[in-house]
């Protein structure tokens, strides 16, 4: 188990590159500071034994829930479409994914 | 007639009575928005078109001899991030600026059933994330008791609007905190559901394991109204919980057994003012008078509950904010000429600061390498925490804290320390991750006149004791009768 005690520079350009974020050479510096903070604010959670506890992440103990499997009216597909930034006869627009070369 | 210090009952009376009209109720709401919002800014969006039409086909029902209920032809608020089809939806973001949805959320839909009419959108940090409306893309709420503190938050807006009369009630939502704090910061009423007991349907995401749809009021009778008419099972959203709603208002008049109420020795720990800490004291003994047996006993997992839930709250709010990417809706950065820049730029640009530290710390807490050390070990504190409640629940029936540490703070004070404002939560955040329920109440007023309050807390699906209770409270004190002048 990785712990790490310091958010470098390094990791706020990685973890801003995995969640779609540009960052200025300013944001970089001001959230090093704060997330490094943070993080050795939420590291006593490392303090705590949890050998044998199991995890819990639905606290109400729902499982599989089911509903009847009917058609029922949905939205259109002008509605779909009304917030999209780019449409294209129907479609939502893309910019080229793959490039010709 | 002045309608200033109306309540739900109150004007749901009026109305059967034909003293004021559904327009009238309309009117004067949009006329203290008129008036005072413009120093306040509680609201983002005001619909008084849709609000004066709907007031109209209350009005006519009335004419026509029909029976209304409670919420017919009463004005409310909701936090910006509950979807109103045609209505601008932003979550306080500047990534959703130009959204309008094209449906509503569950809990609009059954209010609109119920004649309830809207008439405006309230502003909160953006997505729910903060403790003050200063993480708002367009505005920072101010206390209506003193406009150079904060509203409290996440949903600011919706508190300061239920307290300046500008609507009876406002829906919200609470992920940690994010209506008791304000309510409690505005000295308002409000309630945080079992998770799962009302709709979440239609509502802009932040902590899905954690996200609850709840009630911010005058008081218990009217909180209790309008609960009991959003809550149950919904189809559309598969974490609703089957069992039956109870008749919370009815079970207002019942009397229940005789209460025990645990007082948690690590919710009174140095942290709190004194202030804060004498007006619980005198809840307590109010308690006491009431009847209610007051024993001490401890939750010793406390100390980890922040961090826990910070850690699974940020976690999920990566991933549900991964949706907003600038091609189907939501900010699009025109600029872009590639695929990657329209994700990176619209997201860049779109998001705030608070935004963005929970996303990057939420992606590093799940990324490979990390997420056993960070996202998994809160799941397993998280079992802990739920255990201490279950264990302290066996033992008494509800459980008495403080909301807030202190008092409304300044504008400004916390804004650029993030830590700082994540810990003017740690009395509230403690309880999501178990998924119980809470009930906030006013009691008492600080040496600066500002609201004091104290949380009920009791074991999943416990809303009528808790407000059973809270009832009780507020019929012996006043001090949620008291509103500020403005």
């Amino acid at each position: 188990m990785k712990k790490n005690q310091n958010f470098s520079r390094k990791d706020v350009i990685s973890v801003a590159s995995l969640a779609r974020l540009k960052l200025s050479e300013k944001e970089i510096a001001k959230f090093q500071k704060q997330l490094s903070e943070i993080l050795q604010f939420v590291n006593s959670l490392l303090e705590v034994k949890t050998e044998n506890v199991s995890p819990t992440s639905q606290v109400t103990g729902l499982t599989n829930v089911f509903r009847e499997d009917i058609v029922k009216p949905s939205l259109s597909q002008k509605e779909v479409l009304k917030n999209a930034p780019g449409e294209y006869k129907g479609y939502f627009k893309v910019k080229a994914v793959l490039n010709k070369s | 007639m002045n309608l200033s210090n109306l309540n739900i009952k109150k004007a749901h009376q009026l109305l059967q009575l034909k003293e004021i009209s559904a327009r009238d109720l309309v009117a004067d709401a949009l006329l203290r928005i008129e008036k005072s919002d413009s120093k306040i800014k509680a609201f983002l969006t005001v619909c008084s078109k849709m609000a004066f039409v709907q007031a109209e086909e209350v009005d006519e029902k009335i004419a026509r001899g029909e029976e209304i209920g409670i919420l017919s032809g009463i004005p409310y608020s909701v936090k910006d991030v509950f979807s109103t089809k045609g209505i601008k939806t932003t979550a306080s973001s500047r990534i959703l600026a130009n959204y309008v949805p094209v449906y509503n959320a569950t809990v609009i839909e059954k209010l609109n059933q119920q004649g309830a009419i809207l008439i405006g959108k309230t502003n909160c940090d953006a997505f729910g994330f903060g403790s003050s409306t200063e993480n708002s893309d367009y505005q920072v709420t101010s206390n209506p008791w003193d406009l150079s503190k904060v509203s409290g938050g996440s949903s600011g807006g919706s508190a300061a609007a239920v307290v300046s009369n500008m609507g009876l009630f406002s829906i919200a939502e609470d992920t940690g905190g994010s209506i008791r704090q304000p309510a409690s910061f505005c000295g308002a009423t409000g309630i945080k559901v079992t998770y799962g007991r009302v709709s979440r349907y239609g509502v802009l995401a932040y902590g899905s394991s954690l996200d609850t749809v709840g009630v911010i009021a005058k008081n218990v009778e009217d909180t209790a109204a309008v609960l009991e008419l959003i809550a149950g099972k919904d189809p559309l959203d598969a974490t609703t919980l089957y069992a039956p709603v109870d008749s919370y208002s009815k079970a207002l008049k019942e009397n229940p057994a005789r209460i025990k109420i645990g007082i948690p020795k690590e919710y009174f720990n140095s942290k709190i003012e004194k202030e804060v800490k004498k007006a619980i004291e005198n809840a307590i003994s109010d308690f006491k008078k009431i009847g209610f047996q007051m024993v001490k006993v401890s939750l010793p997992f406390t100390k980890y509950a922040v961090p826990a839930y910070y850690l699974s709250g940020i976690s999920e709010v990566s991933a549900n904010l991964a949706r907003y990417d600038g091609i189907r809706f939501g900010f699009f950065d025109k600029t872009a000429q590639k695929i990657e820049e329209v994700y990176d730029q619209s997201r860049s640009k779109g998001f705030g600061d608070e935004a963005k530290r929970r996303i990057m710390l939420g992606t590093y807490a799940l990324s490979a390498g990390y997420y056993e050390a960070y996202y998994k070990k809160a799941q397993k504190v998280r079992t802990l925490l739920k255990k201490d409640f279950e264990k302290v629940f066996e033992k008494v029936d509800l459980l008495i804290a403080p909301v807030s540490p202190f008092p409304a703070f300044n504008i400004g004070e916390k804004a650029k320390d993030p830590l700082k404002m994540w810990l003017a939560d740690i009395f509230t955040v403690t309880i999501n991750p178990a998924g119980i329920p809470s009930l906030a109440l006013p009691c008492g007023f600080s040496s600066k006149n500002l609201p004091l309050g104290f949380q009920l807390i009791g074991p999943q699906l416990s809303e009528k004791l808790l407000f059973q209770a809270g009832f009780m409270y507020q019929s012996r004190t006043n001090w949620h009768k008291i509103l500020p002048q403005n």
